[in-house]
This record gives C-alpha cells, sequence and structure tokens, in this order.
C-alpha cells in the first residue's frame, strides 16, 4: 500500500505523516489467512462427547450393582458375543486406517471401497449388539428392570447410537466424495469421521472393560 | 509480506475450493496436505498396523485372563483390567488418532489431557462420594438395623 | 397390517398425544392476562415488521446472518426479553411472600407459586445470563483478536437459534400446558413420572435440551476461534484479558455442559421409557442425579461470572486511564478458578448426608477457590490507584459490582463451612448469597458491557443520564430487595415458600418487595436509556470509533464495524495493541484494499434449530407422529445442509474501499 498516501487526518502534510508514522506494516498484515480451525473444533466437541460418556460411565460405576433381586450381570453377560462385537469394531478401525492411506494417495476408488468395508463393519457390529439387546430384553432383563440394566442399556446402546450415526456419515460422505472427490473439504471431513470413528473404539475399549469384564467378576 | 504465526501450528490455509477467486495462486494441495492432519503426523500403513497388532494383543489378554479365570483375586484381576484398557487407549491415541504434542500446536494434547483430568474427577469423585452417601443415607438391611449401636 | 381407528379420537390420541384444550389455562386469570398482553404485543410488532416492509430485511439481514456481531446482538435483545419474564416473575414472588402470612393466603397458590419460582431460576441463568455473557463474548472477542469472524460462523448462527427456540419453548409452557414446580435444577424423586406426571418437567428437560446443544457448539466455537484465529504477533499472553476469560469460560462450557444434557437424558429416559435412574425403587438412587447435576452446576457459575470479570478488567483499565494491574496474576487467577470450578460441587449438597471426610474436602476446596477472585479483587483496585477515572456508567457498574460481589462472596465463604452450611442450607440466606453474587456479579457486569460496548455496536453512545439511573435504582434496589434475606435466612426461615405463619417476618418481607420495585424501575429506566438513545443518536454519535480511549483493537474498527471488522488484519507487538498504535503514531491507510474472504448467510441454522424446537415439543406432549418427523425432517435437512459446499463469498476490494473511504470522509468531519 502507498504509505504516501496514508493520511487519515487532514491537515497534516504528506512529508510530516511519512516521517512521523511508523510504517503501517508494522501494525497491518496485507492478506492474513488463519488456519482452518475445522479438525480443531471437531477434537474439541469430541471431548465433550467424552464427558457426556464419562457421566454415563460415573452412573453405571455407582448404579452397577444394584440389581433390585434381577438379573446381574454375571448371569447376563455373553463374553463370546463380545469378543465378537469387539473384534468387528477394532477391524473396522483398521479398515478406516486403511480408507484414510488411500485418501493421502487421492485414490477416490480405494478410499470408497474401504469406507463401504468400514460401514459394514459397523453395521455388524450394530446388528449384533441389537440382537444382544432384543434377547435381554426377551429374558424379562430390559432397561426397566432394574437401576444397573438401566445403565448397562443406557451406556452400550448410546456408544451404539453413536456408532449408527457415524454410519450414516459415513455413507454421506461416501456420496460427497463420489460426487466432489477428494477434494480438501472432504478430506478434512474425513479427517473429522475418522477421529470419530477411533474415539467409538476407545469408548469400547471402556465398555468391554468395565462394563462387561469387570461386571462379570464377584 | 511475511506473516509470524504465533499460535497455531502448520502454515496458513488456503480456505476452500477451487472455486474460490484466484487471489490465491498456487496449487492448493501442497499447503492442504499439511491441514489434512492438522499438523500432526500422516497416517502410515506401518503405524496402523503396528496399533492393530497391538490393539488385538491388549483385547485377547484381557478376556483370556477373565474366561479363562486366571487371577484369582477379583481385586488384582480388575486391576489388571484397567491397567490394560489403559495401554489399549494410549495405544489407539498414538496409532489411530495420531496424538502427539505437536498437533494443532499441543493443544490438541492439552484438550485431551484436561478432558482426561475431569473425567477421573468426575468418575472417581462421583464414586467416592456415592459411596458416602449410601453409606449414610440409603436403606439398611434387617441384618444391618440388629447390629446398630 | 392396517391401523384400524375405529373411533376417530384413537386418531386424534395418535396425533395429538396428551395435548388437549384442557391445557390451555383459562382458568388462570394472570395467564389469560399475560396472554393478551404478549398476544396484542406480538400483533404491533408484527405490524410494524409489515408496515415498515421489514420482513425481508429482517431474514436477510438478521435471521440468517452468519456475523458474529449481529449473532451477539441477537444474544443480548434476546437476554433483555427474557429478562422481563424472569423479572416478572421475581415481582410475582415478592409481592406474594409480602402478603401471605397468617390468614392471608395472598394471590398466588402453591401450585402457580411453584411453577413461578422454578421458572424464575431456569430463566433468569439459561435464558438471561447465558445469553447476555455468550452475547458479549460473541460481539467483542472476534474483534479483540483482530479476527473478521469465529471459527465457525454457521454454528453460530444454529447456536443462537437453537436459545432462542430453548426461549421460545420455556413461554410456550405459559400458555399451552404447565411448566415443572420442582424448582430450577427438577431433583428427583420429585421430577420422575411418579410425583411429577404432566408436562412442566419435560418442558424442563426438553428446552434445556435444545438450548444445550447451542451452548455446547458455542463454547467448542469460540476456544477454536481463540486459539487458531488470533492476529499475527497476539501470543496468549498478549490477549486482552477478556478474551482470556472469554477462553477460560468456553473450555468450562466444552467441558461441563455434557454433564448437563447427559443428567437430563437420564432423567427423560426415567419419564420416557421407565428407567430406574433416580426412581425410588428398582434400584435408583436419586442422590446420583443431585451429584451429577451439581457437577455440571458448579462450572455453569464460573461460566456465568469469568466472562463479567473480564468486562470489568477492560471497564477498570480504560476508564482509569491505565494499564491493567497485574496482567499475569490475572491470567493465573482465571486458569486456577477454571481448573478448581470442577473440585467444588459438593458444596451445593453438604446436608444430603455423605459424612464429614467428604464434607471437609469440599468445604476446603471451597474456600481456596475463593483465593484468586481475590486477586483479581486487589489488582482491580491496584488499577484504579493513581489513575485517572472517569465515572462514566460502565464504571459505576464496576464500582457497584466491586462492593456487593465482595460482600456476596463472603457470604459464599461462610457457607463454605459445613457446619454452617448445615444451618443455613435451603434458607432464604442462601438466596440471598447468590443472587447478591449473580446480580453483583453477572448482571453489573452485563450492564457494565452493555454500556462500554454499545457505541460499537450500535455508533452512538447511551444516554449516560439515564444510564445512571438505572444504576443508582439497580444498586439501593439490589440492597433493599436482598439483605433482609440474609437476616430472614439466619432467623431460619426456608426458600420457595409461598406462606409464612410468623406475621412477625412480614416487615422483612415487605422492605424486600420495595427493593424489587426500585429494581423494577432501574430495569425500566433501562429500557428508557434505549429509547432515548436512538432518539439523540446523532448528539450521542461515536465517530471516531474509539469514544472511551480504549486500549485493545476492537476500537480500531469503526463504529459499528464493518462486516468484514478489519480492511487489514492487524500485527500485534505487545498487550493492550490499539493503545499501542495510538502511541506510536498509527496513520490508517487508505487505499491498496484487496478482497476479503466472507462466509455467506444462510437460512440454515435457523431452520434446523426450529425442527428442533417442532421435535421437542413433540416430545413433552407425547406425539410421537410429529416427533418422529421433526427427528427424521431434522435430519434430512443436516444431511443436506452438508451437501452444500458453496458457503463463502468475496467483498471486492472497490467495495472495501468505498467503505472504508466512508470512514475516512466520516473522521475528517468529526475533527
Amino acid at each position: 500500500m502507498s504509505e504516501a498516501a496514508a493520511l487519515a487526518q487532514p491537515g497534516s502534510t504528506p512529508r510530516a505523516a511519512a516521517a512521523a508514522a511508523p510504517a503501517a506494516h508494522d501494525f497491518l498484515v496485507r492478506d492474513h489467512h488463519p488456519g482452518n480451525g475445522t479438525l480443531l473444533g471437531f477434537w474439541l466437541y469430541l471431548m465433550s462427547d467424552c464427558l457426556i460418556f464419562a457421566c454415563l460411565f460415573a452412573c453405571y460405576g455407582v448404579l452397577g450393582r444394584s440389581v433390585d433381586g434381577g438379573p446381574t450381570a454375571a448371569e447376563l453377560f455373553e463374553l463370546p458375543v463380545v469378543a465378537l462385537n469387539t473384534a468387528l469394531l477394532l477391524l473396522s478401525s483398521i479398515t478406516y486406517g486403511f480408507a484414510v492411506i488411500q485418501m493421502q494417495r487421492r485414490r477416490r476408488g480405494g478410499t470408497l471401497a474401504w469406507l463401504a468395508l468400514t460401514a459394514l463393519l459397523g453395521a455388524g457390529f450394530v446388528a449384533v449388539e441389537l440382537n444382544e439387546f432384543a434377547h435381554l430384553i426377551g429374558e424379562g432383563a430390559g432397561p426397566q428392570r432394574s437401576a444397573f440394566l438401566s445403565s448397562f442399556f443406557t451406556l452400550v446402546g448410546t456408544h451404539g447410537l453413536h456408532v449408527s450415526f457415524g454410519i450414516v456419515w459415513l455413507l454421506t460422505l461416501m456420496a460427497q466424495v463420489a460426487r466432489h472427490g477428494l477434494s480438501a473439504a472432504n478430506r478434512r471431513r474425513l479427517m473429522c469421521l475418522s477421529m470419530f470413528w477411533h474415539f467409538l473404539d476407545v469408548v469400547w475399549i471402556g465398555v468391554f472393560t468395565f462394563v462387561y469384564l469387570m461386571g462379570v467378576l464377584p | 509480506m511475511s506473516q509470524s504465526d504465533p499460535g497455531p501450528a502448520g502454515p496458513a490455509a488456503l480456505p476452500h475450493e477451487r472455486q474460490a477467486a484466484g487471489v490465491h495462486g498456487g496449487d492448493q494441495d501442497e499447503h492442504d496436505d499439511h491441514d489434512d492432519e492438522g499438523g500432526a503426523s500422516h497416517a502410515t500403513l506401518r503405524g496402523y498396523l503396528t496399533g492393530f497388532f497391538l490393539s488385538v494383543a491388549l483385547t485377547a489378554l484381557p478376556f483370556w485372563l477373565v474366561m479363562g479365570k486366571v487371577i484369582g483375586n477379583p481385586g488384582m484381576l480388575a486391576g489388571a483390567l484397567l491397567a490394560l484398557g489403559a495401554v489399549q487407549i494410549v495405544v489407539h491415541m498414538v496409532y489411530f488418532l495420531h496424538m502427539d504434542s505437536r498437533s494443532e500446536g499441543g493443544w490438541n494434547m492439552l484438550a485431551l489431557l484436561f478432558t482426561v483430568v475431569l473425567l477421573v474427577i468426575t468418575l472417581s469423585g462421583s464414586i467416592w462420594v456415592m459411596f458416602h452417601l449410601n453409606q449414610n443415607m440409603m436403606p439398611m438391611s434387617p441384618q444391618q438395623m440388629r447390629n446398630m449401636p | 397390517m392396517g391401523i384400524r381407528v375405529s373411533e376417530p379420537s384413537e386418531l386424534v390420541h395418535l396425533l395429538l398425544g396428551r395435548l388437549t384444550l384442557e391445557a390451555i389455562p383459562l382458568h388462570e386469570p394472570i395467564l389469560v392476562a399475560t396472554f393478551v398482553a404478549v398476544a396484542l404485543g406480538g400483533l404491533g410488532v408484527l405490524g410494524a415488521l409489515t408496515y415498515f416492509r421489514a420482513w425481508r430485511p429482517l431474514w436477510r439481514d438478521w435471521v440468517t446472518s452468519i456475523d458474529h456481531k449481529k449473532i451477539g446482538i441477537m444474544y443480548i435483545a434476546l437476554g433483555v426479553v427474557m429478562l422481563l419474564r424472569g423479572f416478572g416473575d421475581a415481582i410475582m414472588m415478592r409481592a406474594q411472600q409480602a402478603i401471605s402470612f397468617g390468614d392471608a393466603a395472598g394471590y398466588l397458590p402453591p401450585h402457580h407459586y411453584d411453577q413461578i419460582f422454578t421458572a424464575h431460576g431456569v430463566i433468569m441463568i439459561f435464558f438471561v445470563a447465558m445469553p447476555f455473557v455468550t452475547g458479549l463474548m460473541n460481539f467483542v472477542v472476534p474483534l479483540q483478536i483482530g479476527a473478521r469472524d469465529v471459527a465457525f460462523p454457521f454454528l453460530n448462527n444454529f447456536s443462537f437459534w437453537m436459545t432462542a427456540c430453548g426461549a421460545a419453548l420455556v413461554m410456550a409452557s405459559l400458555f399451552v400446558g404447565e411448566f415443572a414446580r420442582t424448582g430450577w435444577l427438577a431433583y428427583p424423586p420429585l421430577s420422575e413420572l411418579a410425583y411429577s406426571p404432566d408436562v412442566g418437567v419435560d418442558y424442563y428437560i426438553w428446552s434445556l435440551q435444545v438450548a444445550g446443544v447451542g451452548t455446547v457448539l458455542s463454547g467448542v466455537n469460540l476456544v477454536a476461534t481463540i486459539v487458531k484465529m488470533r492476529a499475527p504477533g497476539m501470543t496468549l499472553m498478549r490477549m486482552p484479558v477478556f478474551t482470556w476469560t472469554a477462553l477460560c469460560t468456553n473450555v468450562l462450557i466444552v467441558v461441563a455442559f455434557p454433564v448437563l444434557t447427559a443428567s437430563l437424558a437420564l432423567l427423560s429416559l426415567d419419564r420416557y421409557v421407565g428407567t430406574h435412574f433416580f426412581t425410588n425403587d428398582g434400584g435408583g438412587n436419586a442422590m446420583m442425579y443431585v451429584n451429577l447435576i451439581w457437577i455440571w452446576g458448579h462450572p455453569e457459575v464460573y461460566i456465568l461470572v469469568l466472562p463479567v470479570f473480564g468486562v470489568f478488567s477492560e471497564v477498570v483499565s480504560t476508564f482509569s486511564s491505565k494499564r491493567l494491574f497485574g496482567y499475569a496474576s490475572m491470567v493465573y487467577a482465571t486458569v486456577v478458578i477454571t481448573i478448581l470450578s470442577y473440585l467444588v460441587w459438593l458444596h451445593h449438597f453438604f446436608t444430603m448426608g455423605s459424612g464429614a471426610s467428604v464434607n471437609s474436602f469440599f468445604g476446603i476446596t471451597t474456600m481456596v477457590i475463593s483465593i484468586p477472585t481475590g486477586a483479581k479483587i486487589f489488582n482491580w483496585l491496584f488499577t484504579m490507584y493513581r489513575g485517572r477515572i472517569r465515572f462514566e456508567p460502565p464504571m459505576l457498574w464496576t464500582l457497584g459490582f466491586m462492593v456487593t460481589f465482595v460482600i456476596g462472596g463472603m457470604t459464599g465463604v461462610l457457607l463454605a463451612v459445613p457446619p454452617a452450611d448445615f444451618v443455613l442450607h435451603n434458607s432464604l440466606f442462601l438466596i440471598a448469597h447468590f443472587h447478591n453474587v449473580i446480580i453483583g456479579g453477572v448482571v453489573f457486569g452485563v450492564m457494565a458491557g452493555i454500556s462500554y460496548w454499545f457505541p460499537k455496536a450500535f455508533g452512538y453512545r447511551l444516554d449516560p443520564f439515564w444510564g445512571k439511573c438505572s444504576f443508582w435504582f439497580w444498586l439501593v434496589g439490589f440492597y433493599f430487595a436482598f439483605m433482609p434475606l440474609y437476616v430472614l435466612g439466619l432467623m431460619g426461615v426456608t426458600r420457595r415458600l409461598s406462606h409464612f405463619d410468623d406475621a412477625s417476618l412480614q416487615p422483612w418481607f415487605q422492605v424486600a418487595a420495595f427493593g424489587a420495585a426500585l429494581i423494577a424501575l432501574g430495569i425500566a429506566c433501562f429500557l428508557v436509556q434505549l429509547v432515548v438513545s436512538y432518539v439523540r443518536r446523532d448528539a450521542l454519535r461515536d465517530a471516531t470509533g474509539d469514544p472511551w480511549n480504549g486500549r485493545t483493537l476492537e476500537w480500531s474498527t469503526a463504529s459499528p464495524p464493518p462486516a468484514y471488522n478489519f480492511a487489514f488484519t492487524p500485527r500485534v507487538h505487545g498487550t493492550d495493541a490499539w493503545h499501542e498504535m495510538k502511541r506510536r503514531g498509527f496513520v490508517r491507510p487508505v487505499d491498496g484494499f484487496v478482497p476479503i474472504h466472507m462466509p455467506k448467510n444462510t437460512g440454515a441454522g435457523f431452520v434446523l434449530a426450529v425442527l428442533s424446537a417442532v421435535c421437542a415439543f413433540g416430545l413433552i406432549w407425547h406425539m410421537w407422529p410429529l416427533a418422529a418427523l421433526a427427528f427424521a425432517a431434522l435430519l434430512v435437512a443436516t444431511i443436506v445442509h452438508t451437501f452444500d459446499y458453496a458457503r463463502d463469498f468475496f467483498i471486492p476490494a472497490d467495495e472495501v474501499a468505498r467503505t472504508e473511504a466512508q470512514r475516512t470522509r466520516l473522521l475528517a468531519s468529526h475533527v
């Protein structure tokens, strides 16, 4: 910019202004672009989500033995099913990882393929979980039976809801990648979903450790 | 002109896609590569596979400990399970979430640490408080009534 | 399988849930009168909008705006409107408590009175105080850090409309159905289905859940903004103190509000699905709700007060014409308060029975947390010492705050001692304490902030005479209204009572009612001030953009700032960046402008918020098809919105030049 013309106050001569005033670029930047905040923002949202789960874990921790004379964790939990679910979710994490690697190599087809596999594994996880819930409810061990079961269904169910929303998001993103390719915006979205997906796996570690494995202990 | 960037990691991002008016020349993808992971390390096949196999091991182990009734003392077993779970969470953070102290200029790590601290306070605080409340305030069994001083 | 509807009423029942004509309280004269007044007023507003052909500009420039300045103004406007409702509740309570002794039952039956004190608390905290501080932070922070907008402008718009829709739901409960009668935190078992089967608690739950989503997203937004969008050279320790307090506040929002969300969700599961989290039977534990809700509740009060501490820092240094004393210690104090606020929550239920060891721990942490606040008071005093103090309205509010908040803080430390709290818990002493700190702190701070930044937002100052009138009525009114309550509390009077047997207490309540009347005058003076200032705006014009000789970057812009805030992003070399620029003879460039990248306005935030509110209404009234439809629509609308990639545009350089030239002319004419 022309500092000689940089006059805000009338009445002062250009020469005086140029001599007395410091260079404008001491105080101003011509073309500033702040860094994109999407990934940080999404991470912060995940932290808030983490605290929702913290409350649900706290509830399970406090109410987990309040069975009201009804069925206990040891009686109800089928650990092989839990192992299967854990395997499905862990596998879906690695398939998403492979999708990210394809994305880094800008391979649209490869990205979409691994995303599709992730969605399938995620859907499998949700299906197994729904089946488990249906089975428990059928046995009379639904969320209304006792505080233990209320907190179990809510904690595990909230996680499953998150996975379900993740799958919806994944399918939407697949459509968007198919349409717009691996643009900067889409890559950012894929990284956000990556964080979400891995975060859900982290929560699941807490679930299978704290709820299922410790739940069946005396 | 040069810009001194105080806090945010990574160079100035290009705000939007190719449709943006030609104020910004150059290949946007070059810049965007750095912004994808917000300055964090790139995902690598080796990293994911390492994380995966570690996770498999750290999952199989606790399941085996419980289903095989390997450790007799339930307190010790619970401790082992929690420890293994914590380690696996760290594995996920490092290998899958690419957590390190550099991403987003350290803000990701700071946010995570702060959240973990609050999580611990919420969990342990609630359990401690509720344990005492339950002990003092919840209905007593007939046996407890009989043993009142 | 077909649904055979044998009678029309079955279909009606399916569609309308438990909503019937009885939900409209035609038998309550106060509500009918309120509705008539609101309807007439509303029709007047709608008529005026039509007459002045303001619908299109309203939608285009305000409802769909993603500009943080407009959103900030809308938050404050929402706060003012809801203040009138919340204060109406307060006047009604004071009036009732001033007359209802012995045989005199007063004019409010307990059924109604209980809804009033519940609504008063909910509205004042969630729909007055929160919007006020959020509005101030929204408006000021991007300007203070030299940014053009917040990190996520669309999300900002969406957050505002979610808060507004939450407020709308609470207001709807006035005329359709009832509100909760449980107090503002809705403790179970009273709030459980067995004891509150009606819609009141459901209105409470869903309005807070809707507003809560907005709040958390706003928190994420402002943290990301402060972290990522500071001007070059503005390191953390060069940020204005208000921005520091905004950062800590929004960090607290991000980590505390999820706890509220979870607690209310669990309560709603108990009410809708029949779970046993907090019920008396089935293994439920009502005390767990109290525990969780206060894990949220204590950080919440710091969310309210930290921003106003920031306001006072800015005001004290500006109106003492002096750099803030102890910048670094202010920052550390704020951060320490942020962390400690998560370690004191049990002091809200010392009497619930956790025992001496637990109570002592939290009593000690509660006393410790008062220390950083004390440090701040000293810093403000040292800033004023040997300063050239100007007693403009913002400074008056600040001085009123310093005296009043210190008293309130001291009563807080008194209550932090568990044995004392056993006597005073849920007495009027507690009521006096928290009103002391909230009014003395948050209200006075918001009033200071509004009068301080009003010229920046609207281009003219608020009329000082009416501002001072408002201040004095508020200050004197506060003391008359709440000092008697300290005395009554020490005498043992319980909160939330609508009738008393002991007539010797009446004079105290009458004094309190007089105080409330003075505060009403204070509010009236504020409203008059708004009108008079608008009428006299040319005389009160702020032509330079810097009416108070401010020290931070927002005062370097025009009043009001252009949409893009800064034609060129500032470069910062120290704290009090604008003060430095003035001191070193900064001269504003008048050419060489570049195109500026801006986000587009959008109606998506409004649409999504309204759909959320419709879904909530359906859930409240058990109108399952409506709720399901609205939820599906919400999902679809969200997905559709994500397919919109063209959300930005460029302001061309010559338009920037024209806007800046306009300011150059204004500055020249002012000289």
